[in-house]
């Protein structure tokens, strides 16, 4: 260490110039600041990184916890293998599909850079990072890798206790390498619908509503499960662990911090990370609001408080808040998450009336309050246009419905989608991995 | 056979009727019973639920099975007290149905009929 010491000035002399002149300089100061810019803006990314990640582990309890015993050990291994599915190919495919950096084949529309991401060299110096005045490219790639993960989360609960293992995960890859980071480019990519000033602050659209379709679009083309909708009636079929879905939701409540605040992307001033502060309080004020009004909700229209439908609320009031939760108050926020609670609890059952079966909710809360928290940016952020959200809400929703039903046609012809009536019944996890989640509990 | 003068008393109360039931009947000189935890209807003949937002019927109600053997002549005395500890008035306060025991034999001695008691 001591030797270092001695021998650090001299070497930096001779091999970063610049860097000795700046702190000998007049200004020494400069240098220092751009330098914690650049680290606190890395840091964010790397800690909102590794609270989204953390969302993979909320989706996967909470979806244990909704579908039946004996589906649980093939929704655990759908969660695990979509995650891992989506960090090879966002790295293969879809980062530089979703950040052309200007590089367009296609003006605003197809990214002109194809191939593998590429980070940093090890131990990049101020000159040759990346982008020196943001933050390192390891951290933003780790970050956005994140939500392309989140998206494909939100295609497993709808789908659950009937789609086979492999047309699913082969949709994940579809879904994670092209269909979610070619919309994600119009935005987020500063393509077109970032030129027409569409505002999705951490993607209620980009994100939610996208994951939504997709799952939309796949549970109208495999059905509904046996016995779900029989003689004009909804037959409700109960989830296995409340305490494991409600663990999830606290998991993912958690995560969404790191969603919101990590969005900021930026947390190098006073005023960004006073910013990040407003998205966390509003963020959490938000999940509240959803989950005490889908609590009122369904005391109100059910007689009974339905502890699955506050779990739905406060995950609807968490994407609801997620197109704006910078510019909001706390009670604006509030009320924003609150209306996103009542829209899953009268959600629900509509969709039970349109025989589309949704195993946890994923498609109200992700699809329906992701819709609702893109329109609902024009309350409180005047930048923000009516007719420019509405547009890039089709947008985005036509593209993915369009996009997401020719992947799942191509399965259905190829491989098929559903197990057979005899392997849904028995339960997925004996008839497709012989092996179960809780082998000491008899059959229910 | 010759008869014994040993009852078989089977009783469905509700669940949460238990703890009084027994602490009644351990009052009455009942010194064991067996319980099992049943699903079944009678006239209660279920009931419905709601789960996200679908009504569902609930066709088999949870109840407690008692079964008490007893010398017959404490049966009547047995049959009062669980009627009136399980008692609440409402639907679905079970059923106490009495039985005349063949032969009861304690495995540990091999005593028979009320010295097995």
């Amino acid at each position: 260490m001591k030797l270092l010491k001695t021998l650090a000035p001299a070497a930096a002399l001779i091999a970063l110039p610049s860097l000795g002149l700046a702190q000998d300089g007049p200004t020494p100061g400069v240098n220092a600041s751009t330098d914690s810019v650049f680290i606190f803006n890395s840091l964010l990314f790397l800690i909102g990184g590794f609270l989204v990640f953390w969302m993979a582990a909320g989706f996967a309890m909470l979806e244990a916890g909704l579908v039946r015993s004996k589906n649980v050990t093939m929704q655990l291994t759908k969660n695990v293998a979509l995650f891992s599915l989506a960090a090879i190919f966002y790295y293969l495919i879809g980062y530089n599909l979703m950040y052309p950096l200007g590089t367009w084949s296609i003006e605003g529309v197809l990214s002109g850079v194809w191939g593998p991401g590429v980070l940093e060299a090890v131990g990049v110096t101020a000159d040759a990072a990346d982008d020196y005045s943001y933050a390192s490219t390891g951290s933003d790639f780790f970050f956005q890798l994140m939500f392309c993960a989140t998206t494909a989360s939100i295609v497993s609960g709808t789908l659950a206790e009937r789609i086979k293992l492999w047309p699913f995960l082969i949709f994940t890859i579809m879904l994670t390498a092209i269909i979610y980071p070619l919309q994600a480019s119009w935005k987020w990519g500063g393509g077109f619908l970032d030129e027409a000033g569409f505002l999705d602050f951490a993607g209620s659209t980009v994100v939610h509503s996208v994951g939504g379709w997709a799952a939309l679009t796949g549970a109208i083309i495999l059905g509904p499960r046996i016995g779900k909708y029989k003689d004009g009636r909804v037959t409700p079929i109960p989830g296995s662990n409340l305490t494991l879905a409600t663990l999830g939701t606290f998991i993912l409540w958690l995560g969404w911090f790191g969603f919101n605040g990590g969005s900021q992307l930026a947390m190098g001033t006073v005023g960004d990370v006073a910013d990040v502060s407003r998205i966390f309080a509003n963020t959490n004020t938000a999940a509240a609001g959803g989950a005490i009004a889908a609590l009122i909700t369904s005391q109100l229209l059910f007689k009974k408080p339905d502890l699955t439908m506050i779990l739905n609320g406060a995950l609807a009031g968490l994407v609801s808040i997620t197109a704006e939760p910078l510019t909001p108050s706390l009670g604006a926020a509030t009320l924003i998450g609150a209306v996103g609670g009542v829209i899953v609890v009268f959600a629900i059952p509509f969709m039970d009336k349109l025989k589309i079966d949704d195993v946890v909710g994923a498609i109200p809360v992700h699809l329906i309050c992701g819709i609702w928290g893109t329109i609902a940016v024009v309350f409180t952020n005047s930048d923000a246009s009516i007719g420019t959200q509405l547009y890039s809400i089709v947008v985005v929703g036509v593209f993915t419905v369009v996009a997401s039903a020719v992947v799942w046609f191509i399965l259905k012809a190829i491989m098929g989608l559903r197990v057979d009536e005899e392997t849904e019944i028995n339960g997925l996890d004996m008839a497709e991995l012989g092996m179960e989640a809780y082998p000491e509990f008899s059959k229910g | 056979m010759k008869g014994t003068n040993v009852k078989l008393i089977i009783a469905t109360i509700k669940p949460f009727k238990l703890e009084e039931v027994r602490e009644a009947l351990t009052e009455a000189g009942v010194r064991g019973m067996m319980v099992t935890e049943i699903k079944g209807f009678g006239s209660q003949s279920g009931h419905t639920e709601i789960y996200r937002g679908a009504e569902y019927a609930v066709n088999f109600v949870p109840k407690i099975k008692l079964e008490i053997v007893v010398a017959a002549s404490m049966a009547d005395q047995i049959v009062e007290t669980i009627t009136k500890t399980a008692q609440t008035g409402k639907i679905g306060d079970g059923k106490i149905f009495v039985l005349d025991v063949q032969q009861a034999i304690r495995v540990r001695t091999g005593e028979t009929n009320e010295d097995a008691l």
